[in-house]
């Protein structure tokens, strides 16, 4: 029998591209799974007994709608850092990953305070348990971002400055979180 | 016989590998908790697996002996909530679900010709997670945990198994699809893709798509079991929200890899290329659909028709009614009927066939059967004018399906122990274990099918005395099936420590990763082949010539 033909073994194509968009679609079955059971939840406890928010609970809009700014500038930020680093200007990629880590820490810094005005108990019924758990999953994500930002930077920083790929990637989770906030402020903190 | 050689620097690092698993045991345990490499994260997951398929066939076999008299116990009330919660979670999620993943990992990147799975760490720290979650979940169930447990703690940590079993399977299939996406062997195009990568892919796409529902659903179950359990029902509320994951549909999805085994043995033994290829792709993609109950976090997507509803007054009602009852419970059984006929088209007697037999067909086409009879049952389980809901008629499309992956997870190992460790089955042994193996599905199962008919309870307890021979008869099922699998633990004891002088293509198969040398070197292939066809060594003999190529 002979031998099939060899080739040198090719680059993994678009590895972290895909691997990013296959756990962008997880994350978007996460969240929206939840935000599916709350509408559900929601809708029940109206028919029930006429509410939902607890009696004394009031959503601090203002953070929250700073928090939705504050991603359109994420996902600028992150494709900056992309424009930039396909035009090699290394300054303006590392200046770009950077604001993107600083304005992701500030919504996790705006989530946490709309935890502090609430005063909210988790124990204090099923509105309390679904709120922290949809928005305690959304800074876990949030903080996965941070981190990916972080890697992404230093990885830039460190030499590998013609793997643009990691940056594309790094684009696209936080266009992800994005559209994921954006669900979570419409439903959790405009509809309520 | 080889057709690609290790190079000298692959094989000195495998050299070094053995020198230092034998001076070191504890270099050894360490290489392989730390090691990237796939084949090893894939034979820790069948490890997992086959350690999860021995502890829960023994749970059906207690659950059985406890089922002979439907109202004494023999066990004890305390223990029953927790060994019916360790029976379905088992099945599922420690049966399974580990072992078509220990398959994907194990092998799709070697058919890709790839020289690693993608994002190795993760795919191995995914096998850690599912690992930790299966432990925690068994320790909560001992400590009287569980959807019935008076232990608060171990409730909690029953659900936190779960959760973490969840995230580990999701990394490791985020792993498995994105080799079949980007590491794929020069020439090899998506249609080029061998039938079982595939069906690793439609299984991983379902993970990624279904146990993030699963992991959220469980993030509010757990919190509110925590706090104050208002909103979410406590402990027996844990399967209403989550009980969809271990029951069907969903658990088509999990065997979509059993369904690809036969698409992937079929051809070999009939040295044909696969036919109709497109119609088997779409059928191991329509068996996807099954995905559904899962982003739906439906039970039973049932048909509500009883008696004279059967006419076709209110048409437009009867008509939503019966979309999504066919969406759910059908659709699946339309991929499996379309794998069964291009298998079938495979092996039509045409054009100068061989038949060269190998026992893993026959693992394969037993647990195929196995899946079909178990999708078939699911569809009469919907329809609400038989009555079934409720019953043990649900627990045996559950064995149908379980049992039925699993001997197709056991048609795997057979099929791919050369490129794993080296060695070969002794196949005089594994055909009459198939045999034991089939006759002790169809044991288990079938009688609790007429018992479900005959209402037999969901669940220990039974009043009707004239349940008892299909009990019976199903305890005897357990315990050949219990035989089969210590059986084939002893097969596969005897093949690792067997004779490791196998040749590279020992079955005259197909697909590239028999080009590779047995066992399979570490970074897998030295020169990655390029492939012309989506049967690249059919290419190579001269048998083949005469077969029309599939993909052209």
């Amino acid at each position: 029998m002979q031998a099939l033909p060899a080739a040198p073994a090719p680059a993994p194509q678009r590895q972290m591209l895909v691997g990013t968009t296959l756990a962008v679609v997880a994350i978007v079955m996460l969240t929206g799974s939840m935000l599916a059971v709350w509408a559900l939840q929601r809708r029940e406890a109206i028919d029930f007994a006429g509410t939902w928010l607890p009696d004394g609970v009031t959503v601090p809009e203002v953070p929250t709608n700073v928090m939705l700014i504050a991603f359109a500038g994420i996902c600028v930020f992150g494709q900056w850092a992309v424009w930039s680093a396909k035009h090699g200007d290394r300054p303006h990629t590392v200046l770009a990953l950077g604001c993107t880590a600083l304005v992701a820490l500030l919504v996790i810094n705006a989530q946490a305070f709309v935890y502090y005005r609430m005063e909210l108990a988790i124990a204090d019924g099923t509105y309390a348990v679904m709120f922290y758990a949809i928005t305690g999953m959304f800074m876990l994500l949030m903080i996965i971002g941070v981190v990916f930002t972080t890697v992404a930077a230093f990885r830039y920083i460190g030499g590998r400055s013609g793997d643009q790929e990691i940056l594309v990637s790094h684009a696209i989770y936080w266009y992800a979180m994005s559209v994921v906030f954006s669900a979570i402020w419409f439903l959790v903190y405009v509809i309520k | 016989m080889t057709t690609i050689e290790s190079s000298p620097d692959a094989v000195a690092t495998a050299s070094s590998d053995r020198a230092g698993d034998t001076s070191s045991v504890l270099d050894g345990v360490a290489a392989v908790f730390t090691s990237t490499d796939h084949k090893v994260t894939g034979r820790l997951y069948l490890a997992g697996g086959l350690l999860g398929l021995v502890a829960t066939v023994v749970i059906n076999v207690m659950l059985s002996v406890e089922r002979i008299d439907g109202v004494d116990t023999v066990l004890g009330y305390q223990i029953l909530p927790q060994l019916v919660d360790a029976q379905r979670v088992g099945l599922i999620f420690a049966t399974l679900l580990p072992l078509a993943m220990a398959g994907c990992v194990a092998v799709v990147p070697m058919q890709l010709g790839a020289r690693s799975i993608a994002f190795p760490r993760f795919a191995s720290s995914g096998f850690w997670m599912w690992f930790g979650g299966a432990f925690l979940t068994a320790f909560a169930l001992l400590d009287n945990g569980g959807t019935l447990g008076r232990n608060a703690d171990a409730v909690g940590l029953f659900i936190a198994g779960i959760g973490l079993m969840a995230v580990g399977l999701t990394a490791s299939a985020v792993s498995v699809a994105t080799t079949v996406f980007t590491t794929r062997a020069p020439g090899m195009t998506m249609r080029r893709v061998p039938p079982f990568s595939w069906s690793a892919l439609v299984f991983a796409l379902g993970l990624v798509l279904v146990m993030p529902v699963l992991l959220g659903t469980l993030a509010y179950v757990f919190l509110d079991h925590r706090n104050g359990r208002t909103g979410f029902g406590g402990n027996e509320g844990i399967f209403t929200w989550v009980g969809w994951i271990i029951t069907q549909p969903v658990s088509f999805l999990f065997a979509i890899p059993a369904v690809g085994m036969l698409a992937e043995t079929v051809p070999v033994v009939f040295g044909k290329r696969a036919a109709v290829r497109g119609v088997l792709f779409a059928g191991l993609g329509l068996i996807g659909v099954a995905a559904l109950g899962g982003v739906t976090q439906q039970n039973v997507q049932n048909l509500p028709w009883a008696g004279s509803d059967l006419s076709v007054d209110d048409l437009g009602t009867k008509i939503g009614d019966l979309v999504p009852f066919l969406l759910f419970n059908a659709l699946p059984i339309l991929g499996i009927l379309l794998v069964l006929l291009a298998v079938l088209q495979t092996a039509r007697p045409d054009g100068g066939v061989r038949f060269n037999f190998s026992p893993a067909v026959l693992f394969a086409f037993f647990g195929f059967g196995m899946i079909l009879v178990g999708m078939l049952g699911n569809l009469l389980h919907a329809a609400d004018d038989l009555a079934l809901q409720g019953t043990v008629f649900e627990e045996a499309t559950a064995i149908y399906v379980v049992y039925g992956a699993v001997l197709a997870a056991m048609s795997a190992v057979i099929h791919w122990a050369p490129k794993l460790w080296g060695a070969t089955f002794d196949t005089t042994k594994v055909t009459p274990l198939a045999l034991l193996g089939l006759t002790g599905t169809i044991l288990a199962a079938f009688p609790l099918y007429i018992a479900g008919f005959l209402d037999q309870p969901a669940g220990i307890a039974y009043t009707d005395d004239d349940l008892l021979i299909w009990n019976l008869i199903s305890l005897v099922g357990h315990g050949l099936m219990a035989v089969t699998v210590i059986g084939f633990l002893g097969l596969l004891a005897l093949s690792l420590r067997g004779d490791r002088t196998v040749g590279d293509d020992p079955w005259d198969a197909q697909t590239i990763e028999w080009t590779t040398t047995s066992p399979a070197p570490r970074d897998n292939f030295v020169d990655v082949p390029v492939v012309n066809s989506a049967e690249p060594l059919l290419d190579l003999k001269p048998a083949a010539a005469s077969n029309d190529r599939s993909d052209a």
